[in-house]
């Protein structure tokens, strides 16, 4: 098995407030990360696929087909944007990095089947950096 | 314990297949296709998995894992054009899924007859694009 990450960059801006906190609780947690006019941050995304690597071609798959996956289902809806306005985080779901990596997870197994025909690559990994500092992983889960 | 050790090393390939037409290999691996080469700082990372020592504190010492990285991988394959120069390149496309294969073969000998176990190997083509390889399981 082998696994090929590429890596992706997004700016977008979100603010953490919870619609069913009290303005109190949701200061006291989220601190300043709820200052009502939001901020950004230059995410770093990575994307892992995981398969055998194909014996005529020496390559796991093409990168390039990730890559347009990747921009039509993701960075075109995030870049430059603010994330409390994407119809994932309408309602009660805060657009913290944990939520952020779950959508782009559901985003990209969405459209992974017209990507990628055959039963190999399988999607292995999401992770951002939402700055040097703070990482949120997710292992893919196959059904 | 994990404990990794990175080396680098500046190679020229090409992805290509001489038995298939310009046109194929042109659209199964882009750019990269141009039998005239281009060329990669390449960025390793070789991963050990063992327990430290007792008596050193150690898994491994460094400079032995140092040494095996640079005689297997960063002498014979620094500065080279793979396809031409360092087998088995002259007949398997070196694609950065093929160098790590490589690679593995190349260090999985020194490790595993003792408490050390060659874990993985991350081989980084670019700042944006990155392979691990951990052997083929049984």
């Amino acid at each position: 098995m082998m696994r090929l990450t590429r890596r992706y960059r997004f700016s977008a801006s979100h603010r953490l407030h919870s619609p069913v906190l009290t303005e109190e609780a949701n200061q006291q947690l989220y601190g300043k990360c709820n200052n009502p006019y939001g901020h950004g941050h230059d995410y770093v995304l990575e994307v892992t696929a995981r398969g055998p690597v194909d014996q005529e071609t020496g390559l796991l798959m093409r990168a390039e087909v990730l890559d347009t996956l990747v921009e039509r289902g993701v960075l075109s809806h995030f870049r430059q944007s603010n994330l409390n306005d994407a119809a994932a985080f309408q309602g009660n779901c805060v657009p913290t990095t944990e939520n952020l990596v779950r959508e782009i997870e559901r985003r990209l197994k969405a459209g992974w089947p017209a990507a990628f025909a055959g039963p190999w690559p399988v999607l292995d990994r999401v992770r951002i950096q939402e700055t040097k500092r703070n990482v949120f992983q997710t292992t893919v889960k196959q059904q | 314990m994990l404990i990794t050790r990175r080396a680098d090393f500046s190679s020229s390939h090409a992805c290509y297949r001489a038995d298939w037409s310009q046109e194929r290999n042109r659209e199964v691996f882009g750019s990269s296709a141009n039998p005239r080469g281009h060329g990669h700082n390449f960025v390793l990372e070789v991963t050990l998995e063992g327990e430290p020592d007792t008596v050193t504190g150690m898994v491994l010492d460094l400079k032995n894992l140092k040494g095996i990285i640079q005689r297997e991988v960063v002498d014979p394959m620094d500065h080279r054009f793979l396809n031409h120069e360092v087998p088995p390149f002259d007949r398997v496309v070196p694609t950065t899924e093929n160098i790590a294969v490589e690679i593995w073969r190349r260090l999985a000998p020194h490790f595993g007859k003792g408490a050390v176990r060659l874990h993985g190997v991350r081989l980084w083509e670019t700042e944006d694009l990155y392979v691990d390889y951990h052997g083929e399981t049984p």
